[in-house]
């Protein structure tokens, strides 16, 4: 063995760590995008009025496009990598975006809680969405930082969406807020449920401190004062507290899931579970 | 000054790529810039700036070709890609590569003027020259939106999502006529 062979099986080691970080991270985003993307086709035909019918699953549509993207990346590095990281479809072939989507349980998936949330009314999945894309524009303006190129273009190309999410949810939250004594009364409702979740979208998880130092992932904690005071902004238009939740849940991209999650994966995966590899 | 920007995206759209192609790689780009786009069938590939890099590897006989996507979920990608590769297969191209890019992100600047005009006379309004109000900090402006028939800017926004993820919904106040318009991204 000479000594190029050495170097690059040390190196090969030195990466491993980073490189199954990286791909948790990757896969954590995606399954964020596609969880809530699925969450909002739920309304898909049933929306209050067409034109919202049609704006919400626009809305899912974007979301799923952003984790395809997802997904493809961390498959091309679990493909390129053998062994790097702990995935197996149990099939003879390459890893491919939909096996990450349809064959990892609950525990594997690292969505945040909040995507995961019943639809509720429509106040509800209009608060979910504010607080989340509020959130994800900030996010991605980071992330189009990156060091790591793909992260950095997916980036690029999904905050253009991610704005519109945010004008069309922005504009909702104070149509409803700022509407009637019962949109008022359903806003309050929402906010109570789902601002305890928020606190997640600003607490690191491992894989993605092990990867702050050379610049691959969003430092998500110096998101949060931006992210409370373009909340806020909203909220007093909208004629609506902004109250301090005194705890927060987490867990989601840990893969410590709330009771909700496996009901999405038993609909959404059933297919692939049920005839594997089929296509159509 | 909004002339000026319309001939700059124009150039930028096809004729800067297609100088310094081979004669091989011209053809290959002659035979896909026709294929329309599933949605909007009056516009096609070339048109909408999708086709980012044509390539061709004579030693192997490979053609391959570079995308990317309008939107991250547009469902008309798919069908483009395998559009494609068709087009290419009837022309006796065996071995094909489509690869899609999402960097530079994709954005309605790169829409020809030849395009913008074949939109408006299919009854869609063109995306403005300028975008004034893709950014949060432009959060509640309207953005002003030519009527494609009666050309009348008083309209008015119905819906920000359409029929596809590229289109919002408006309606002109003076005619009457509810219309789509391809927003700006």
């Amino acid at each position: 063995m000479d000594n190029s062979d050495n170097n690059s099986i040390s190196k090969t080691l030195q990466q491993r760590p980073r490189l199954e970080a990286l791909i948790d991270y990757v896969i954590h985003l995606a399954d964020t995008s596609i969880i809530l993307g699925h969450r909002n086709s739920e309304w898909t035909g049933h929306g209050p009025v067409l034109e919202q019918d049609i704006a919400i699953s626009n809305i899912a549509l974007d979301l799923i496009g952003q984790a395809r993207n997802f997904y493809q990346y961390a498959a091309k590095l679990i493909n390129e990598n053998p062994g790097a990281y702990s995935f197996s479809t149990g099939f003879d072939r390459d890893v491919t975006e939909d096996d990450l989507a349809y064959l990892r349980d609950v525990w594997n998936y690292k969505n945040y809680l909040i995507t995961e949330q019943p639809n509720g009314d429509w106040a509800q999945t209009i608060l979910r969405q504010f607080l989340f894309s509020a959130w994800q524009f900030l996010f991605f303006e980071q992330l189009k930082k990156s060091t790591d190129a793909q992260l950095a273009a997916i980036a690029e190309k999904s905050i253009k969406e991610t704005v519109y999410h945010l004008r069309w949810s922005s504009e909702w939250v104070i149509r409803l807020g700022d509407g009637t004594t019962e949109s008022h009364q359903r806003m309050l409702n929402a906010i109570n449920d789902f601002l305890n979740f928020t606190g997640e979208l600003f607490e690191p998880a491992a894989y993605e401190l092990a990867l702050l130092s050379d610049g691959v992932s969003v430092d998500i904690k110096s998101l949060k004062a931006d992210w409370t005071e373009r909340v806020m902004t909203i909220f007093d238009e909208a004629t609506l507290p902004f109250i301090k939740p005194g705890w927060s849940q987490n867990g989601g991209k840990k893969g410590v899931h709330t009771e909700h999650l496996g009901f999405i994966l038993a609909e959404m995966q059933y297919l692939q579970r049920a005839y594997p590899n089929s296509i159509w | 000054m909004v002339n000026k920007i319309m001939t700059n995206t124009s150039d930028h759209n096809s004729n800067e790529k297609i100088s310094g192609l081979s004669f091989e790689e011209k053809k290959i780009w002659e035979i896909i810039e026709k294929v329309p786009d599933p949605e909007i069938p009056v516009l096609t590939v070339a048109d909408l700036g999708i086709i980012r890099k044509v390539a061709y590897n004579p030693a192997e006989n490979i053609a391959e070709v570079t995308i990317t996507p309008t939107y991250s979920g547009c469902p008309a990608m798919d069908v483009i890609a395998m559009t494609i590769r068709m087009a290419l297969m009837q022309k006796g191209y065996k071995n094909i590569k489509i690869h899609s890019v999402l960097s530079p992100a994709w954005t309605t600047e790169w829409m020809s003027e030849t395009a913008r005009q074949k939109l408006k006379a299919y009854g869609i309004a063109p995306p403005n020259p300028q975008q004034s109000v893709c950014h949060p900090t432009a959060f509640q402006a309207e953005e002003a939106v030519q009527c494609p028939r009666c050309n009348s800017y008083h309209t008015k926004l119905i819906s920000q999502f359409g029929s596809t993820p590229c289109k919002s919904f408006y309606q002109c106040q003076d005619c009457q006529e509810p219309f789509d318009y391809f927003k700006c991204h």
